[in-house]
């Protein structure tokens, strides 16, 4: 049986520009980015062209801006948890939002163990927060404002430029979790108005184990990691350079027109998955903005009536990957706090949606048959059960 | 013959018995699907529910045999048809079976259901029994092979319209058999101890664990004259025939320890006497609630047969008369006395290596009289 993945928002596969790189490296280039002679000389080399590779995509106004994680996790630990050391004696209040991802929310719910105070924004019925939202929300004592880029679940895109703006002559640092915007989004960290940005490698069909945080100059960081003066000390451990190497290549590939294609050809993708969907006349609500105002490469739908593990389990079957959208435990699916945060705990949505989400090597014809195969998962289980 | 358009959805419970039914089935060419039930929530609870372990004992299992493996929740369905089950009958006094009622409405209703939905032709489970199909297309249950592990006690609800879709891989084999076969296999899981207990409790401290539930209601412990002999912490906490939990051990009138011979309900007393064989703790007969019959029906108005009133105890000849207006009460007259008949807990009739159906004990006698045992 031929198998099908559409759950690019969990992870890409590798594009083969991003193996090569890797290769080349993991052949080549064993030297550790500190070492004085030679071998560490060429590391450094290729640290600093990734480093500027990525710098650039982002328009930082520095190459130095760029500090090299694990991944989003990390990314998103490090700016919270630093940001909540290094001005929580200016005071211990932080706005987020209810949607975040784990990475964020297991983060505040630490926070808030040490006493920090954390209002979490509740988002409408698409998934917004808005500038107003946040502006109410802000007190003398707030110090960190975190709220994501584009929604993982969902595909919400927030108002983080206009937030940025809102927030520019205050004295409270901005993040913003972009694991799922950069990749199909157009990031200009200047633009935007945020203090840090986090980044994952493995979300752009580069590898996995690998990200970057985005951190203003002059914004205080205090390092998650600690141990060797990597990164100007600001995150220790001998850089994980093949991964480094392999995400700047991802991010290369996406450099110039590139994304702005790439989001084309998902918007497409999604469009021929519903275009089957209307034929058959199969009944489904789209959870999140539509189409053209979501992040190109989600998909989020309701199907009355049809369980999401059934659905899931039906699909795979067929060779079909697709999400459920959250969390497992023991395998079986929690309520999506998205959902739940969108439709109240009890909807119905929570129990009987499924995300889709594509990637470059997602063809039309694919999607195409990803969409008679949701008409035939719903359709089966609507006929067996009526 | 070719079996691999035949769909097998194998119920997986992270064992070795239901480890080696897949690997048996995927053996043989089926096309088969590893599933494992969540019927739990064990969030909130303090790491004594192992699923999260077992389930992926069921992702190594399955990938090491080759086959896909999902998960589904029953915990709603648990909840509501045997979890509720199991409070009532502690409400009342009496001993309640959730594993009986766990395959009747959850492995071999619930769980099937899914699996047809998932164009199932047969679910498979690790059970301990034997399924034997006639030309007519009737099918017959069995005891599994290995005395000492045969389950049919706890499958004894089971229609024909259920067990028309089921498979028993191992209930051919003995337990050590099985573990052989896994062990060659190497599957992780060929030494994983076996399970014990209530699934939902398991090793846990039981009295505990019903306190969270039921409000106890604590009474006098009396002799059957009245002599007041302590205090109990709550009839339900105790089962006909016990000894353990009485607290009450190593009096001075005799060595001879103390069981539980009776349940007082309207006084909330609850009735001890000396030595295990207590005349107290022996009945002739019962009356039986709920009975139903693989066959779809008794044998016949009455008639002779074997019986369990638990598992894994040994068969007692019985004599079943069935209640002429009811097709589901019956009266069960033994062969010879038996001890400790527990209201609430399962009778379960045979026909030599044939398990017949079974009921629920509703009340236990001696001769004409009523055993106060709820």
């Amino acid at each position: 049986m031929e198998h099908f993945y559409f759950d690019n928002a969990a992870t890409t596969p590798v594009s083969p520009t991003v193996v090569q790189a890797m290769t080349d490296v993991l052949s080549h280039d064993f030297g550790n980015a500190s070492s004085t002679h030679f071998f560490g000389r060429r590391a450094h080399d290729l640290l600093d062209q990734s480093r500027q590779t990525i710098a650039q995509s982002i328009n930082a106004a520095s190459i130095d801006e760029v500090i090299f994680t694990s991944g989003g996790t990390e990314s998103d630990n490090t700016a919270i948890l630093s940001t909540a050391a290094a001005y929580g004696q200016q005071g211990h209040h932080i706005i987020t939002t209810a949607i975040e991802h784990p990475a964020v929310l297991k983060t505040m719910a630490r926070l808030e163990q040490q006493g920090f105070e954390v209002t979490y924004l509740p988002v409408d019925g698409l998934g917004y927060v808005t500038v107003d939202q946040v502006a109410a929300a802000l007190r003398p004592d707030t110090i960190l404002v975190s709220i994501m880029m584009g929604n993982n679940e969902i595909g919400t895109i927030e108002p983080i430029k206009a937030i940025g703006a809102m927030l520019a002559d205050k004295p409270v640092i901005f993040h913003t979790d972009a694991v799922q915007a950069y990749g199909v989004l157009s990031i200009d960290v200047q633009e935007l108005g945020v203090d840090f940005l986090s980044v994952s490698g493995h979300k752009l069909h580069g590898p996995k184990g690998v990200g970057f945080l985005y951190a203003k100059t002059g914004v205080k960081l205090v390092p998650f990691m600690n141990g060797g003066e990597q990164e100007h000390k600001r995150r220790a451990g001998t850089e994980n350079l093949p991964g480094i190497v392999g995400m700047a290549q991802a991010v290369r590939d996406l450099a110039g027109a590139n994304k702005a294609k790439r989001r084309d050809q998902l918007l497409a993708l999604k469009q021929a998955v519903l275009a089957e969907l209307d034929q058959a006349g199969v009944t489904y609500h789209i959870n999140g903005p539509d189409l053209q105002a979501s992040l190109p490469h989600v998909l989020n739908l309701w199907f009355p009536g049809v369980p999401t593990n059934l659905a899931l389990t039906s699909l795979d079957l067929r060779g079909f990957a697709v999400s459920g959208g959250s969390a497992c435990t023991a395998g079986s699916l929690q309520p999506s706090h998205v959902l739940t945060a969108l439709y109240g705990a009890n909807a119905a949505e929570i129990s009987e949606s499924l995300r889709l989400s594509f990637g470059s090597e997602n063809t039309l014809a694919q999607a195409r048959a990803l969409g008679q195969a949701l008409v035939a998962v719903v359709t089966d289980y609507l006929q067996q059960t009526t | 013959m070719d079996n691999s358009k035949t769909r097998v959805v194998v119920g997986m419970s992270g064992g070795v018995d239901s480890s080696v039914t897949a690997l048996l089935l995927k053996e043989q060419g089926y096309d088969v699907i590893g599933v494992f039930m969540k019927n739990w929530d064990d969030t909130t609870d303090s790491g004594v529910c192992t699923a999260t372990e077992d389930y992926e004992d069921v992702a190594r299992v399955a990938n090491q045999i080759g086959i896909p493996y999902y998960s589904i929740d029953f915990e709603k369905e648990y909840w509501n048809r045997v979890f509720e089950y199991f409070l009532d009958e502690y409400r009342h006094n009496r001993t309640p079976n959730p594993d009986v009622m766990c395959n009747k409405e959850i492995k071999f209703k619930s769980f099937l259901d899914y699996a047809l939905s998932l164009n199932a032709d047969y679910i498979a489970m690790g059970h301990y029994a034997q399924l034997r199909r006639d030309q007519d297309g009737s099918v017959h249950l069995l005891r599994g092979a290995d005395d000492n592990k045969d389950q049919t006690y706890f499958l004894n609800t089971l229609s024909q319209e259920q067990l028309q879709k089921v498979m028993f891989p191992i209930g051919h084999l003995r337990k050590p058999e099985v573990r052989a076969i896994a062990e060659k296999a190497g599957l992780y899981t060929a030494r994983k101890k076996d399970s014990t207990g209530v699934c939902f409790i398991g090793e846990r401290d039981f009295k505990k664990f019903l306190k969270e539930f039921l409000p106890a209601q604590p009474g006098a412990m009396r002799t059957p004259a009245g002599e007041l002999k302590g205090q109990h912490d709550g009839l339900m906490y105790y089962t006909i025939g016990q000894r353990s939990g009485l607290g009450i051990g190593g009096s001075s009138d005799s060595s001879e320890p103390w069981f539980v011979v009776g349940k007082e309900m309207a006084t909330n007393t609850l009735i001890v006497d000396q030595g295990f064989n207590n005349p107290r703790l022996f009945a002739t007969s019962l009356s039986a609630v709920k009975l139903s019959f693989v066959a779809g029906q008794a044998p016949a108005a009455a008639f002779h047969a074997t019986a369990k009133f638990r598992y894994r105890q040994k068969d007692v000849g019985v004599t079943v008369k069935m209640d002429p207006a009811d097709p589901t009460s019956a009266v069960v007259v033994f062969d010879e006395p038996v001890r400790a008949i527990t209201p609430g807990q399962a009778v379960v009739f045979y026909e030599n290596e044939e398990c017949l159906g079974g009921g629920t004990i509703d009340v236990a006698y001696d001769h004409t009289k009523v055993l106060q045992y709820v």
